[in-house]
């Protein structure tokens, strides 16, 4: 039976785990992740989940960790933010090459100095190069659900790619919400055991990743790219699979209200759930607005942000992360995805919510003001004290 | 994806394993090339005591029909350790002719 | 021919190590005894090399290359991961250099000593950065010449004494061990694939390019090394328990100096510097006679 209950973001990832049956679980605390790994400790304790815990000297060796278990052929899972991510980074690129489904729920934290717990995507966005699939997620239902799927994408064969679930900071994290928790026999129909092709086997020796020259890195670099662009596919068949089985529906985006909207808001996370009561409010005005939420920042849903955006007049993304020097990171990506339209919407990139400072209503509504009565440009600062 | 000999022949992208996995062992690389030296057994001497096989770090000793050492020339490296093992002087390092 | 150690090879010829290298010796000899269940875990090092290119390999056992700093932890979790998947019991192996024990990766060995994770970690130690052309590590001895401790100004500092920091772990087993001894170093695998637990291994691994030696010269300095009480064979149960295998505790040591004198890297030293060496090797010798209680 499927089970209701008030949960923080944080522990929607631990029940997500213990749903996916992980085998492995390896993690290191850091604010504002210790809850998740605080839950699935004791869970593991006291036998409601059949799985190794290593509890790591560090987030470096969390990965590394995930990695060997991955590798021998077990289902991993680990969970960190901000800094211990950005400590992971050399092992993020590891979990890619060595083809690892392993699945780590990331915190948006911004990143130090100055010390600094609030959320920010910046620390995550800065791994986006390294090669694992990225949700964003806005609701702790769609943190759950998401473990289980990214867990039937990961392991797919096609993909082999490890997947990072985020969530903000306290806004998501620290939050209750009402979560359906999915019935055990239920979620092993849908998600089966991990048997993959490969691994270490003391029957069947192989070596991983030994020395490779320039005459096939190259291939095996494709072969990242191609498997991410099959991942599309892929999400697309586990989440109808899923809206099916669990009757929840998810994309690679989330439009609202999209179709004839002029002006249409990009963003992502728990901004986007905050932005659908201004979209709401503008429309009962008569204005043309809608949203696009992206879930699935890689793969970068190309495809989705074209068919969404192209015919709109104005494109507005907000972003609460900064790539300093060029702007919001998820704008650089919107605006390269329409630059071969033929007829292209006027893009503007809006800064706001860094360090955790709260995106409001209000911050929205602005925003909308100000696109609508302004000139576009790569960098705009919403509610900055200068 | 081809095999010559022990070596293995990648043509195209969908050849290679996506996790850079082995398929083949280092024996397609015949290290008895690297030699200068070459080591060479008196089979009259050799008291057949598995030293010279026991510290070869390229596992090129191996024991002949009668259990006297024998050197794998494909893969003896010329280290000179056997030799210098060999507690009867049974094996000499003899300059390679290239 | 007699077999005074097991004649099974889990090594392939063809590997890429240099002519009398004591590393690959001394992996060739431990995976003798540890046999077909046994998953090894490589970080940079020589043996990133030494395997061979892909898609080739030289071992005949599982094998995963890892990241520098991270050899015990991987191990670790492939351990936890075999737990979960193979039925068999799995000997999850760490194999690394100095470099990757003594420096960069000592955090990952730390936690994973400290946690009693059921591994078994193998440092053969060269004495410093050979794969990327001798750079000093914190095992160099002291005295010695790499690249960045030229003759004019070279080691200034003694060899960190690892063994020690391991034993404050108290983990169940550990032991100094050398390819010139196999006999001894066979024996101790075979004490401690029955132990469950964190179990190190020391191996001193004579390098002929980076020490400047003779490659035939190898099992000659890993003997010289232990005779002169340089490297000293002996095992620690529980961080506390120390056994002396050999030099034998009763007899007097062979001086350093015919160790030292075999070595390029020695080379510029002057009487005094071979005094000081002498005099540091003596007082540890001591101190492990103490530890051993002889």
């Amino acid at each position: 039976m499927s089970e209701q209950k008030v949960i923080m973001g944080n522990h929607a990832l631990s029940y997500g785990a213990v749903t996916s049956r992980v085998q492995v679980i390896a993690a290191y605390p850091i604010t504002p992740q210790t809850q998740v790994v605080e839950l699935l400790s004791e869970m593991c304790a006291d036998g409601t989940l059949d799985a190794e815990f290593i509890k790591v000297e560090s987030e470096h060796s969390a990965m590394a960790a995930s990695i060997g278990a991955s590798a021998a052929g077990a289902r991993a899972f680990t969970a960190t933010s901000a800094q211990g991510l950005a400590l992971m980074h050399e092992m993020l690129h590891w979990a890619v090459g060595a083809r690892l489904p392993i699945v780590m729920g990331n915190i948006n934290r911004s990143m130090a100095p100055p010390w600094t717990i609030w959320s920010e995507q910046t620390d995550s966005l800065s791994q986006r190069d390294t090669g694992w699939l990225q949700i964003y997620a806005s609701s702790n239902q769609e943190v759950y659900d998401s473990v289980l799927i990214a867990y039937k994408v990961a392991e797919n064969e096609k993909v082999s790619l490890p997947v990072m679930i985020i969530l903000d900071a306290f806004f998501l994290s620290h939050t209750s919400e009402n979560v359906t928790l999915i019935d055990q026999k239920d979620a092993d129909r849908y998600l089966k055991p991990y048997n993959p092709k490969y691994r270490l086997d003391i029957k069947d020796p192989h070596t991983f990743g030994g020395l490779t020259g320039p005459d096939w890195y190259m291939e095996l670099r494709y072969k990242i790219q191609k498997a991410m662009e099959d991942s599309i596919d892929v999400i697309k068949d586990a989440q109808k699979e899923f809206k099916e089985m669990f009757g929840r529906e998810y994309g690679l985006v989330e439009p609202y209200r999209c179709e004839d909207a002029d002006t249409i808001l990009v963003t992502m996370a728990t901004a986007a759930s905050t932005s659908k009561q201004v979209i709401d409010e503008l429309r009962d005005k008569g204005e043309k607005v809608g949203l696009l939420r992206i879930r699935f920042f890689r793969p970068f849903p190309y495809d989705e942000v074209r068919k969404y955006l192209k015919n709109s007049k104005k494109v507005i993304v907000l972003d609460r992360n900064l790539s300093p020097g060029a702007g919001g990171i998820v704008f650089q990506e919107v605006k390269s995805a329409l630059y071969n339209e033929p007829v292209k919407p006027k893009i503007y990139g809006y800064i706001a919510g860094l360090g955790g400072r709260d995106i409001t209503v209000n911050t929205i509504g602005k925003l909308f003001d100000d696109a609508k009565n302004s000139e576009p440009a790569d960098i705009k600062w919403m509610e900055v004290k200068i | 994806m081809k095999r010559d000999g022990k070596k293995i022949i990648f043509e195209k992208e969908s050849d290679l394993p996506p996790n850079a996995m082995s398929l083949g062992t280092t024996e397609f690389n015949e290290t008895g090339s690297w030699r200068n030296e070459r080591p060479v057994v008196d089979k009259a001497k050799c008291i057949s005591c598995g030293i010279c096989w026991k510290y070869c770090p390229d596992m090129s000793i191996k024991e002949d029909s009668e259990g006297k050492a024998e050197i794998d020339y494909v893969f003896c490296k010329g280290c000179g350790i056997c030799a210098a093992e060999c507690p009867v002087k049974a094996i000499t390092m003899i300059e390679e002719e290239k | 021919m007699k077999y005074s150690i097991p004649q099974k090879e889990l090594m392939n010829p063809g590997h890429l190590a240099c002519q009398g290298c004591g590393g690959a010796l001394s992996l060739r000899l431990v995976l003798k005894t540890l046999g077909e269940n046994t998953i090894l875990t490589f970080p940079a090092c020589c043996w990133s090399v030494i395997d061979g290119p892909f898609p080739y390999s030289s071992v005949k056992v599982p094998l995963f290359h890892t990241a520098f700093e991270t050899a015990a932890i991987t191990a670790a979790g492939i351990k936890a991961g075999a737990k979960k998947v193979e039925k068999e019991y799995v000997n999850a192996v760490a194999w690394a250099g100095d470099g990757g024990t003594y420096d960069i990766g000592i955090q990952a060995l730390s936690g994973a000593a400290e946690r009693n994770d059921d591994i078994f970690y193998f440092v053969y130690d060269n004495e410093a950065y050979m794969n990327t052309g001798v750079q000093r590590s914190s095992a160099t001895p002291k005295g010695a010449w790499t690249t960045t401790t030229p003759t004019t100004f070279p080691k200034a500092e003694f060899k960190k004494d690892l063994d020690a920091i391991v034993a404050a772990h108290y983990v169940p087993y550990q032991a100094t061990a050398s390819p010139s001894y196999p006999e001894d170093l066979t024996k101790k695998l075979e004490k401690a694939v029955k132990i469950r637990g964190f179990k190190f291994f020391h191996i001193l691994a004579p390098c002929p390019p980076g020490w400047k030696t003779n490659p035939e010269d190898t099992i000659k300095l890993g003997k010289l090394a232990v005779e002169s009480g340089i490297f000293p064979l002996y095992e620690i149960e529980n961080g506390e328990k120390y056994t002396i295998n050999m030099p034998s505790p009763k007899k007097d040591l062979k001086p350093v100096n015919e160790y030292l004198t075999k070595q390029g890297r020695f080379r510029h030293l002057k009487e005094d510097d071979v005094k000081t060496i002498q005099e540091y090797v003596n007082k540890r010798w001591e101190k492990l006679k103490r530890l051993a209680g002889v």
